[in-house]
């Protein structure tokens, strides 16, 4: 049995009397501790699926079950205690009137958790930041900094899934490289399942075990990373991205 | 003085006191740069002392009168502003006139963002019909014309500064909420708004942690935009007879009271206007310089 | 030919949290060929960008020993010589075209507002002119672009409206700032061949500033790698790949590669000698 299971899902924004059809009729399934890439250009509906899943874009069709059961609407705490999602921009996603004690020690006061003080510093070890950054803002730390920060959080209710939206697009390649190690690393240590999303292949190649290739809202093609290494794609679509991604490598 | 200044240097904070406290420095320090900001800041700071320190800066007793002494220049011996129709000295009554300027400005501040601020947030987040019916609430009192409102307010309580205070208060508060719905609107699709609701965050910590802090910079600059037109206005209604009554020395009042002798014993009405005028004027640069200060570039990336 | 020659170029910026160098004694010359600026965030390579053209506001600082474009010292020249360079010899075309297309007048209107107001060019000639240059990069139905505001047009298509904008006037020298690293990866490679041809066609001079190292050791013939501010190492493009400075090999060798093993990444061993 799948832990993510998603079935023909459908998400539709109104926005002034238009519909946009942002996610039409995607399935797909993530065994316990697996790791799935979404792959995509901007408006295939990859990054919607996840706010779908967190209840944060309106789900018209088709539905969705977290380890065989439906999500809850409202989504609530037990939900928030399962899964967590890391964002894409990392000058955006942390308040920037709040230090990064408070980012940390927030959902802990959520849940009515104690411990803060402890498990703050242990947070912050955790993702390799030093705990003398634990009064500072967002805006005197570097992306990659921040970027840790947002994992940091995530993990803080010590949730099974972890959902990646694009989490290095917005950091410097050598950034990239520490945060992907970081993020491996924890997933191994933690025995996390992780539903990662990200417009460029060779990312999601280096960290996930299957794909699935998106356009316009609609699953195009599901490849395993084997297939993807041995360039075994059957459409044409899935083709031409993993050229224009080949073709950049040296 | 340097160790301070090193505890407000420093990179890595240890509590969040001192962080904000350091916050608090370099935002000093901005405001610093711009001499105009500085000459407001200065402005304002001496109408505060002023108010505070009044029975000690006055030479006389604000309402004493002493009629063998009307209307005597400014320069006068121990009158150096003048007297005015009753003899009472002109600098004193401008002195002791800065703490109802300021008991009033300071009545209105605490009221009418707050309220607005409140409903703002509220429409802005929740939107539908919870916006829709605010909104509509906030058309209303934006149409009333506060002097209109004070006149109908005195009408059914009677005169004095606590009316005042209410008729301007009941008028002031809706263009803060305008501006704090126009903030929510902006900040409610964040990622980190997003990050605290995936917590399992409910709206009232949602707007009052996260919501609200964002709002304020908007309306702190408002507010001391502000503070010159609630002074005007009030200086409107103590003119009218609306607001604050004789013989308090009320800026707008002595004005009032002035108008009689405006061609010859001119400084009666004009020295109460200059401290008006110079009281305004500081209020609007200290704002312009605040909005520079507290734009969110600063706090970006 | 020397274009562009730049010597010990500094940025500096004061500001209340102390000073900012951000450009530390750049040097390079460039003749009519294309020259790649390779960084991270903070190395410094837009800054450098900027400066050819002093586009930096104080509490930004401009000092250079040198900086001389085909014969004009660009460090002397007044504002008025400068702004006469700009965009008529010397055009900059910016990452974003959201950011860098005035978004309340429509593209048509602004391709030939340049074309008006400098070249003094009646309304019928400027609209030809206009139509060119947008056929010049592609576009298939030009027209309708002229009648379509920013907002209505993908990333792709603004990007080639933007280009087209900058080469009207047929500069000599041409500054991309990340011009496709805000677009998807099938349309960077359809832009930067609109851009490869344009700059072979018309011989100019090309200065690519960019993250992504292999992007610009494909589009580019030198490059130059820049950290903190300085310049760590030059070379052909199609030496990269014996590349000498360990920043320069850090920065190739710690992209993940499709089929590559999953081991950690190597990451940069930011060593303190090569960061001053």
């Amino acid at each position: 049995m799948a832990f993510i299971e998603i079935e023909n899902l459908s998400v539709t924004f109104h926005a002034k009397g238009r519909h946009v059809r942002a996610v039409e009729g995607v399935s797909l399934s993530v065994e316990e501790k697996g790791s799935f890439g979404l792959v995509g250009e901007s408006g295939s509906g990859k990054s919607t699926i996840l706010r779908a899943i967190c209840g944060l874009a309106p789900v018209t069709g088709g539905s969705i079950r977290i380890g065989g059961a439906p999500v809850p609407t409202p989504r609530g705490r037990a939900f928030a205690a399962q899964v967590q999602m890391v964002f894409q921009d990392p000058y955006a996603s942390l308040h920037p009137r709040h230090t990064i004690d408070r980012v940390l020690s927030e959902p802990l006061a959520i849940h009515g958790a104690g411990d803060a003080d402890r498990r703050v510093m242990q947070a912050l070890t955790d993702v390799g930041l030093p705990t003398s950054f634990r009064f500072r803002y967002p805006h005197q730390l570097s992306g990659g900094q921040r970027q840790r920060v947002a994992i940091a959080r995530a993990l803080m209710l010590e949730p099974k899934i972890l959902l990646l939206d694009e989490p290095t697009s917005a950091l410097d390649a050598s950034v990239q490289a520490e945060t992907l190690n970081l993020l491996a690393r924890l997933r191994a240590e933690r025995g996390l399942t992780f539903l990662m999303v990200s417009h460029d292949l060779a990312v999601i190649d280096h960290m996930c075990d299957r794909v699935l290739v998106m356009q316009h809202g609609r699953a195009v093609e599901e490849l395993s990373r084997e297939d993807l290494a041995g360039s075994r794609m059957k459409t044409d679509y899935a083709r031409s991205l993993f050229e224009a991604s080949a073709d950049r490598m040296l | 003085m340097g160790r301070t200044l090193e505890w407000l240097r420093d990179q890595n904070p240890t509590s969040r006191g001192q962080a904000r406290a350091a916050q608090a420095y370099l935002a000093w320090l901005r405001l610093r740069r711009n001499p105009l900001t500085v000459a407001g800041l200065l402005i304002s700071a001496i109408l505060l002392l002023m108010a505070i320190f009044a029975p000690l800066i006055a030479p006389h007793d604000p309402i004493a009168q002493d009629l063998t002494r009307r209307l005597l220049p400014p320069g006068t011996a121990g009158n150096w502003l003048g007297t005015d129709d009753f003899g009472r000295d002109i600098w004193s009554r401008i002195v002791f006139g800065s703490r109802i300027t300021l008991y009033i400005v300071a009545l209105v501040i605490l009221t009418a963002p707050v309220v607005g601020l409140l409903i703002g947030t509220i429409a802005g987040y929740f939107g539908g019909w919870t916006d829709e019916i605010l909104m509509r609430i906030t058309d209303i009192f934006l149409a009333f014309p506060k002097l209109i409102l004070a006149l109908a307010l005195v009408a059914v309580l009677g005169p004095g500064m606590e009316n005042a205070v209410l008729a301007i208060a009941l008028t002031s508060w809706p263009p803060y909420a305008r501006v704090a719905r126009a903030e929510t609107l902006t900040v409610r699709n964040s990622d980190y708004i997003a990050a605290v609701k995936l917590q399992g965050a409910g709206a009232s910590r949602i707007i009052w942690g996260h919501v609200m802090p964002m709002c304020l910079p908007s309306v702190i600059v408002r507010v001391t935009l502000d503070m010159a037109g609630v002074i005007l206005t009030a200086a409107g209604l103590g003119f009218l007879g609306l607001g604050v009554q004789p013989p308090l020395p009320e800026w707008g009042l002595m004005i009032s009271a002035g108008r009689k002798f405006l061609f010859e014993q001119w400084w009666v009405a004009t020295m109460p206007g200059l401290a008006i005028f110079i009281v305004s004027l500081g209020f609007n640069l200290l704002g312009d310089g605040l909005r520079d200060v507290l734009d969110p570039r600063s706090s970006g990336k | 030919m020397t274009l562009l020659s730049v010597k010990n170029l500094r940025v500096t910026f004061d500001t209340e949290a102390g000073r900012v160098e951000a450009v530390r004694g750049v040097s390079f010359a460039l003749g009519r060929e294309r020259l790649g600026i390779v960084g991270e965030s903070g190395s410094g390579k837009t800054m450098t960008g900027r400066s050819v053209l002093r586009l930096i506001r104080p509490p930004g600082r401009i000092e250079a020993d040198e900086m001389i474009f085909d014969g004009q010292d660009l460090m002397r020249a007044s504002e008025k010589d400068m702004r006469a360079l700009r965009g008529q010899r010397i055009a900059m075309v910016m990452q974003d075209p959201k950011y860098s297309l005035n978004p309340v007048m429509k593209v048509g209107a602004q391709l030939m507002e340049g074309l008006r107001q400098r070249d003094r060019i009646g309304r019928a000639a400027a609209y030809d002119r206009a139509i060119a240059a947008l056929e010049a990069v592609q576009i298939r139905d030009p027209a309708r672009v002229m009648e379509a505001y920013p907002h209505e047009l993908s990333g792709g298509m603004g990007q080639r409206v933007m280009i087209a904008m900058m080469l009207i006037p047929n500069p000599d020298l041409l500054i991309a700032d990340e011009p496709t690293s805000a677009l998807d990866v099938t349309v960077q490679a359809e832009v930067l061949k609109i851009l490869d041809d344009l700059v072979k066609s018309r011989g100019m001079g090309l200065i690519f500033i960019s993250h992504d190292l292999r992007l610009v050791s494909r589009f580019c013939d030198r490059v130059l790698v820049m950290y903190k501010g300085r310049v760590v190492e030059e070379l052909a493009a199609r030496d990269l790949m014996q590349a000498r400075h360990p920043y320069t090999q850090g920065l190739l060798n710690c992209l993940p590669r499709i089929g590559g093993d999953r081991g950690p990444l190597p990451g940069l061993d930011r060593a303190a000698e090569w960061a001053n």
